[in-house]
């Protein structure tokens, strides 16, 4: 059986910010069920998108509590990508840019990404099949 | 013969796509190019005006996301001629082709 081939999304928007963090991550859902292994580089803002202290919030201006807005924080969706890769046999491995972390105070990260920096960043497209950089504006 | 992967996030007001179309008709011809329209790239896509019919008679292959189509209730049948409708699916598969990507 061969190994998964491997592909590495570089990304550097907030969560919240823009259209492409959520794209960024339907991309990365579909190499997962597309059997790929998936390495992903948080650079800059995206450090923040498996920040464990997001929290959901009510709505006052439609009266919606917080169960009834169930307002969706980026952090659920990359745990569920994180055990949406280890139930398919695949690896998706996150490392956050460490001095991105460092100057954002974004130190506490939901389990599975891990710290790292630059050098990760080109081990990943070492050993990637290809690798794309979503640039933030 | 070279692959490249265009992608366009932004709508024309967004970034200068200009230079995107630019890029993309200079490599067609010589290489496989496909751009790849999502969020509101997709809203280039639209009727016959669209400023992209050039590169579809170039040869490159202009594809628009079907959830972002979706999302800004943009029907297949109103996309200029040229112009399909593609799951995102197709971004992976043409990486995994070994596609130089970029995206704008």
């Amino acid at each position: 059986m061969t190994s998964p081939r491997t592909l590495t999304f570089l990304l550097m928007d907030a969560p919240y910010e823009s259209s492409r963090s959520t794209t960024a991550l339907r991309l990365i859902d579909t190499a997962l069920r597309r059997g790929y292994n998936v390495n992903v580089f948080a650079y800059e803002g995206a450090v923040y998108l498996p920040f464990s202290k997001q929290a959901p919030h009510a709505n006052a201006v439609h009266g919606r509590s917080v169960e009834e807005e169930d307002h969706p924080n980026p952090k659920d969706w990359i745990a569920a990508l994180l055990a949406a890769a280890a139930a398919r046999g695949v690896t998706l491995d996150w490392v956050q840019c460490g001095l991105c972390v460092d100057e954002r105070g974004a130190a506490e990260s939901i389990p599975g990404p891990r710290r790292g920096g630059p050098p990760d960043f080109f081990k990943f497209t070492q050993g990637s099949v290809n690798t794309l950089v979503i640039p933030t504006r | 013969m070279n692959r490249y992967l265009l992608i366009q996030a932004s709508d024309a007001y967004e970034c200068r796509s200009d230079h995107l179309r630019a890029l993309a008709n200079g490599l067609a011809g010589k290489h496989h190019v496909t751009l790849f329209l999502v969020q509101n790239g997709v809203q280039a896509a639209r009727s016959a005006a669209s400023p992209l019919r050039e590169l579809v008679k170039a040869g490159v292959h202009v594809r628009a996301d079907e959830f972002s189509l979706k999302e800004r209730g943009i029907p297949a049948d109103r996309l200029a001629p040229g112009i399909t409708a593609a799951p995102l699916d197709l971004v992976i598969e043409e990486l995994a082709a070994g596609a130089k990507a970029l995206w704008f």
